[in-house]
């Protein structure tokens, strides 16, 4: 049986009888069972619901009829997205036997449209991290070179789809968390426009910021995936009410004549030479593709991780105020109500949380709140201007997704600072609300992806997923 | 030096996180390295400039305009009860809050 599935391939492969849903469902629990353990990219498994859905699927079939857009696909979710029924611990202790009483939006749709719940897939802590090392169960291994990290941090959300332990996968992004491992593992990744997809039933990390979005392992499959979990959901404010496209129908439409961004400001120090290599080459297949760069500028790209960590801890620091001990996850005994708050909390979370959650608390305090959390709101005001100005002349910005390929496990653990700098590429669209793809775009050292980052304007999906499609279609996995 | 360990000890406190001797001094010297980076942003002049407080604009949301507000029955009190750690139906138990 093939590794690499696609969500057409299994449509194609169901609808011809070839397989039944629940066969296909099998194989995938026999990979999970025979690779997983050298991963560790699973958390969770949902056979029991995946085995139901795949039984409905099989119905459908058999009377006939035609199936859903993602009939009898199997999908794997990201621990920090609820799941009814099944344990959902976002990577943390605190959390170790939550099992939440509803599903999110997210999940909700995707099962609507067909799609088979595989299980929940590790992450970092409370999606803190980039690199899938500060999960409380074991960081995620890339199965490209397994002595490498997976990104994060949705790493077992990339490394389940890259190993074919799923077709596809949702992951969260808060500062770079779907787009920067879909680059170390080698496969496409996307980020929709903030209000895009409903956050409803994901457990926050940073509320301005978080979105939830796919992983496939073509541009086609991600396209389908977002316009299935894509639009307004009453249970999530922040969801917008613009009509969704039809992303994965228009995917082919031509890319001729489109004028692409290439800010200077993105290729500067710090970026490894073989990757700055690959883009370069990858930049070059956008031309041949008709596509015409265009050098912009981004001046405030610079201060865009110092703002993300400022806003992203300061909205940790207040969404994590729930784990409190009281009405779910862990609790640590004590006397006095204070100091089992004390207790649970510093028993539950792990050295990252703690340290987002001590830095958030203090950009907020009294006396602080100017000099960092309100600078940050401004600057973050300036980069989203960078954007705004940049697609005035431009239709999307191509620049790397992250400055460095998958490096070894354990190599930046010990240098918050370093690791935050991972994401330094991704966090700005993260706070200018702007949509991202990443595509891959060849491989350094042999073996490690690089990946090619696509910006669009707000609400501009449909373009960015175009140009990424044109530019797998034209072979920039093997540049 | 950015931060005191007075500070993070404060800080520590509002956010009711018990930490160690060892993690206090850890995160003071970590957040101190992250602060003094984030320092950069002092060389923008941002005089003028209006904080974003929102992604969206707003026309861009159904909620930007008031909704109607109605009660709305959830019924999930015996759905959630089972995930606490000392659950009295239909109640949360707590420790002891006020000394008699």
């Amino acid at each position: 049986m093939s590794t690499t599935w696609t969500i057409d391939a299994v449509k194609e492969a169901l609808a011809a009888k070839k397989l039944t849903a629940r066969e296909l469902t099998a194989e995938f629990y026999k990979r999970i069972d025979a690779r997983d353990a050298e991963l560790n990219a699973y958390l969770a498994l949902s056979p029991e619901r995946a085995y139901a859905q795949a039984d409905k699927i099989d119905g459908l079939i058999a009377d006939g009829k035609a199936l859903p857009p993602l009939g009898g696909v199997p999908i794997a979710i990201k621990d920090v997205i609820s799941t009814r029924g099944t344990v959902t611990t976002c990577g943390s202790k605190i959390l170790r036997n939550y099992i939440p009483p509803y599903d999110a939006t997210a999940v909700t749709r995707l099962e609507e449209a067909g799609a088979i719940i595989l299980g929940k897939t590790n992450c970092d802590e409370f999606a803190m991290g980039s690199s899938n090392e500060n999960s409380a169960y074991g960081p995620v291994k890339n199965p490209v070179p397994l002595d490498r990290v997976p990104g994060g941090s949705s790493g077992g959300s990339a490394a389940v789809v890259r190993a074919g332990l799923a077709v596809a996968s949702l992951g969260t992004d808060t500062g770079g968390s779907i787009r920067q491992p879909g680059a170390l593992c080698g496969i496409p990744a996307m980020m929709g426009s903030y209000g895009r997809v409903s956050r409803y039933g994901l457990i926050a990390f940073a509320s301005s910021l978080d979105r939830i979005g796919p992983f496939g392992n073509t541009v086609k499959d991600v396209a389908t995936i977002l316009q299935a979990i894509a639009g307004r959901d009453p249970n999530d404010s922040t969801s917008t009410t613009a009509a969704v496209p039809r992303y994965s129908e228009e995917i082919d439409k031509p890319v001729k004549g489109m004028r692409i961004g290439i800010p200077r400001d993105y290729f500067g120090e710090g970026m490894d030479s073989g990757v700055r290599d690959k883009v370069e080459k990858g930049i070059e297949l956008l031309k041949k593709l008709g596509c015409e760069p265009v050098d912009i500028r981004m001046p405030h790209t610079d201060y865009a991780i110092a703002t993300y960590y400022i806003i992203a801890t300061a909205e940790a620091s207040s969404n994590l105020a729930r784990y409190d001990g009281v009405r779910y996850g862990l609790r640590i005994d004590e006397p006095t109500l204070l100091a089992m708050y004390r207790k649970t909390r510093g028993a539950g979370f792990g050295p990252e949380v703690k340290r987002r959650i001590v830095l958030g608390t203090y950009v907020l305090s009294a006396g602080y709140y100017d000099a960092y959390y309100l600078k940050g709101q401004k600057v973050r005001a300036l980069i989203a201007r960078d954007f705004r100005d940049a697609f005035q002349k431009v239709d999307a910005i191509a620049t790397p997704t992250s400055p460095i390929p998958a490096f070894k496990l354990g190599e930046k653990t010990n240098d918050p600072l370093q690791m935050y700098l991972a994401d330094i590429y991704t966090v700005t669209g993260s706070l200018a609300g702007v949509p991202g793809i990443s595509v891959p775009c060849g491989k350094v050292c042999g073996s490690l992806p690089v990946g090619l980052q696509l910006f669009g304007p707000a609400f501009g999906e449909s373009r960015i997923l175009q140009l990424a499609y044109a530019f797998e279609q034209a072979g920039a996995a093997s540049l | 030096m950015k931060i005191s360990r007075e500070d993070v000890v404060r800080v520590a406190e509002l956010a009711y996180l018990d930490l160690s001797e060892t993690e206090l001094e850890t995160y003071r010297a970590q957040i101190d390295e992250i602060l003094e980076y984030v320092g950069k942003l002092n060389e923008l002049d941002t005089a003028g400039v209006e904080p974003m407080a929102q992604v969206l604009a707003d026309d861009q949301t159904a909620d930007a305009t008031l909704r109607e507000d109605t009660v709305v029955p959830c019924g999930i009190a015996v759905a959630i009860l089972p995930q606490a750690p000392d659950p009295d139906p239909p109640f949360f138990r707590v420790p002891k809050v006020i000394e008699r």
